[in-house]
């Protein structure tokens, strides 16, 4: 039994031959990749490499875009995402998204880091209390707001309201959390903290971020992607495809020839 | 500045000041005529007696009947419209297609510009006749069925205005939730619809002025009897209805019947000036708190 699941969960996630198109327009063309468990997996790429749309493919987040439609399956712990029998609300409990915009509700930071478990229907208080407080201190908000969790989200900075982000996925402890730019609207130490955040989370989590920062993937990153035009260029471990990349296209962006 | 110019601002000040001038020029006569009216009967008895007769001999002047009468036709209106506004709202915003919303909700703004003289005929000769086959008691006129009908002609306002306003909330929200594992119907009414709380509210207010101020719809099928009473299944008298019985009968111009259609005018004006007021109010307030 041990055996089994040591093997089953040799990779987190398989994606195998996805295409993905917006009505006609085919923005991915045919991806294949493997990503292990706990591990932070960097997805780079110019703008409309398709790299954020294969990123929500992981969480369905397309799903309700008017004219979208893929093709191909991708497996999450070995179980096809895109089969008929998974409700998508399931999905999501596991798999988590933190946005490129700090996105927190018009509520309270307590109901922010709360509402996951709210809509699972759980009520107690002081279960409520004591995800709250694991989920903020997890994201390293806790210390600056644990005496105004009743303050709204909103009166928070830009850098606080991501890490409550953070927090409000955390609190549904998902095993997936897939960060989409998280960092690019923030200031430098803000962008550090969330750096150091994701280094932590690592440990428990499998995490993938998209991110334009170059830096920014080779410093948090254990393997990073490079997509172009819809197409996985290189994919191998972040030294490899920082120092020493195979593809000319990868070494051309990387160096900052274009993009 | 060129002379062009001058006279293009000229006429455009012009037409923004014949506006001003009608607004100013109705509270004018409502309030002289009111005032005139004041002087004969105390503003103690208006407020608080407890009959309307100012036609018959036995003259009484309390405004409550009339009001009673409008509140019940504008409180069975808008238990008509929120539920269906709103849901159509979120069925609009959240489930249909593009293509469909498209499609709806023109059709839908559509009920609004029925004329109201129609609705009020529906009422009586279409409605009143179903209801009378559910509860037998049903008076001819009564304020259920224009009520009713009074709800359908407003759900317009509140499904198309709250549409707008759900879709006004930033999209971020919406996969904000969806991320978390929320179904449509969670995220709808746990983000959505307080996020575009504003914007409902004064959908909402609007269609309430709507309803205080329709006329045709109860002048036609709520009857004329001014009854202090909250059962909808009798004959009642709304403001409205009593305003257009009297401007069109052959009460005498200045005599003190005549002078009660500006009394009973300038209570409706308050109200919904009112109501005005709040949506206004409110609007201001939740977009400073969610912006």
């Amino acid at each position: 039994m041990v055996n089994r699941v040591m093997e089953t969960n040799k990779f987190k996630i398989q994606a195998k031959d996805i295409h993905a198109y917006y009505g006609t327009h085919h923005v991915i063309k045919g991806i294949d990749m493997d990503i292990k468990p706990n591990s932070v997996t960097a997805f780079i790429g110019p703008s409309g490499c398709g790299k954020s749309t294969f990123l929500r493919l992981i969480n369905r987040m397309n799903d309700y875009i008017e004219g979208f439609t893929k093709t191909g399956d991708i497996l999450l712990d070995d179980k096809n995402i895109y089969a008929s029998n998974v409700q998508v609300e399931q999905l999501r409990k596991e798999v988590g998204m933190v946005f490129q915009k700090p996105n927190p509700f018009p509520k309270s930071i307590f109901e922010n880091v709360t509402y996951g478990l709210k809509i699972q229907g759980i009520t107690n208080k002081s279960d409520l209390e004591e995800t709250a407080e694991r989920s903020l201190r997890q994201a390293a908000l806790w210390e600056e707001v644990k005496d105004d969790l009743k303050k709204s989200a909103l009166a928070l900075s830009g850098g606080q309201q991501q890490r409550l982000c953070i927090a409000r996925t955390l609190a549904v402890e998902p095993s997936v959390i897939l960060m989409d730019e998280p960092a690019s609207a923030l200031d430098p130490i803000s962008t550090a903290k969330i750096e150091e955040l994701i280094f932590e989370l690592k440990e428990k989590y499998t995490i993938i971020i998209v991110t334009h920062n170059m830096q920014q993937a080779s410093r948090v990153s254990d393997r990073t992607a490079f997509f172009y035009m819809g197409e996985l260029i290189e994919y191998g471990k972040t030294k490899q495809i920082f120092l020493n990349p195979k593809k000319e296209k990868t070494e051309n962006y990387i160096s900052g020839r274009f993009g | 500045m060129k002379r062009g110019e001058k006279i293009i601002e000229g006429v455009l000040f012009l037409c923004a000041l014949i506006t001003i001038l009608t607004t100013v020029g109705i509270i004018w006569v409502l309030l002289k005529e009111s005032i005139s009216f004041f002087t004969e009967v105390s503003v103690f008895d208006f407020l608080t007696d407890k009959e309307w007769t100012p036609l018959f001999s036995d003259k009484h002047f309390g405004i409550l009947p009339l009001l009673s009468g409008t509140l019940l036709t504008t409180v069975v209106a808008i238990v008509v419209a929120l539920p269906l506004g709103l849901t159509i709202a979120i069925y609009l915003n959240e489930y249909a297609p593009k293509s469909f919303r498209k499609v709806v909700k023109p059709l839908l703004e559509i009920l609004a510009a029925i004329p109201t003289v129609v609705y009020g005929f529906f009422a009586l000769i279409v409605v009143t006749p179903f209801l009378q086959s559910i509860f037998p008691g049903l008076s001819g006129f009564n304020a259920l069925s224009p009520g009713i009908v009074m709800g359908i002609m407003i759900v317009p306002f509140i499904s198309s205005l709250s549409e707008d306003a759900l879709a006004a909330v930033p999209s971020s929200l919406r996969e904000a939730s969806y991320g978390l594992g929320a179904t449509k119907l969670q995220t709808s009414f746990k983000v959505l619809i307080p996020a575009a709380s504003s914007g409902i509210i004064s959908s909402v207010i609007l269609a309430l002025s709507r309803a205080i101020g329709e006329t045709m719809i109860v002048a036609i099928a709520a009857g004329q009897q001014p009854r202090l009473t909250l059962d909808p299944t009798v004959p009642i008298e709304t403001i409205t209805a009593f305003i257009v019985q009297v401007s069109l009968g052959d009460v005498p111009h200045g005599s003190l019947e005549y002078k009660t259609i500006f009394a009973a005018g300038l209570t409706l004006f308050v109200f919904t000036l009112i109501l005005n007021n709040v949506s206004f109010y409110v609007n201001r307030r939740y977009k400073l708190k969610y912006d």
